[in-house]
């Protein structure tokens, strides 16, 4: 096995462990009971996915063919930077549009701090 | 219930913007050689404008950014005319366009054409209409 095949492999397991954690995300989506536990599926789970098979790709092109793309590097760093920040806009307007949390919550200390403003 | 307070996506739109602007600049010199070009480039420049107007408020981004748009799309219209009627000048067919090689002090061997200049006038009109539909429906006050 030389360098291009075993350097082809990892980019081949890591496209395969981000399409898993896709798949796992998309799963968590329909299993998970509330708004809040669904966000926090779908994002960081789905943005671990596209980092991964972002990166398998970047691997791949860059061994294969000699390209580094710059552009992916770039929409690596978007991705990780933007994806978490978009969950928390969508929790925190689902809050303050009154969505109830799952029944199973115990504790909800924002209601306190916000009744007392 | 008081204002939120937007700290996060204040922060991250700063830090955004400043990306989709260098993707949007590299879109619009890349469309020579590969996908890209003046619409694109155009159009990811306009969404910059406008995550800053979603984040931030409209008269901040006006103070900040005082251009009026409709000027933008005109001069875009304009320059494309003018690179259109420049090869007339040269005894060429209307919108002719050509390319040639010159050795610039930083790049080294550089491939100018003045098709870029007609792009350049592609992508200022579509930032212009872009960002004066959103503005203009925007403000209904």
């Amino acid at each position: 096995m030389n360098a291009n095949v075993s350097s082809e492999v990892i980019a081949a397991v890591l496209i395969l462990v981000g399409t898993i954690f896709s798949f796992l995300s998309a799963v968590g989506l329909i299993r998970l009971p509330d708004v809040y536990t669904r966000s926090h599926a779908a994002s960081k789970s789905s943005t671990l996915g596209v980092l991964c098979t972002l990166l398998g790709a970047l691997l791949y092109f860059w061994i294969t063919d000699g390209y580094f793309s710059i552009r992916l590097i770039l929409g690596i760093f978007f991705v990780f930077l933007t994806a978490p920040v978009a969950a928390h806009l969508i929790c925190r307007a689902a809050y303050r549009s009154n969505v109830e949390l799952a029944k199973e919550s115990v504790q909800d200390d924002l209601k306190e701090v916000l009744k007392r403003d | 219930m008081k204002k939120p307070n937007d700290v996060i996506l204040h922060s991250v739109t700063k830090a955004a913007v400043v990306i989709i602007l260098t993707f949007s600049i590299d879109l619009f010199f890349a469309g020579h050689h590969d996908p890209g070009g003046g619409f694109i480039g155009g159009l990811g420049f306009a969404s910059a404008l406008t995550l800053l107007l979603l984040a931030f408020d409209i008269e901040w981004v006006r103070e900040n950014i005082p251009i009026d748009f409709k000027v933008v799309t005109a001069s875009g219209v304009l320059i494309a005319v003018l690179t259109g009627l420049g090869s007339v000048v040269f005894d060429a067919p209307f919108l002719s366009q050509t390319f040639d090689y010159f050795n610039l002090p930083i790049f080294g061997k550089t491939e100018l054409a003045t098709a870029v200049i007609f792009d350049f006038g592609v992508a200022l009109a579509v930032i212009g209409t872009a960002v004066t539909i959103i503005l203009s429906i925007a403000e209904d006050r």
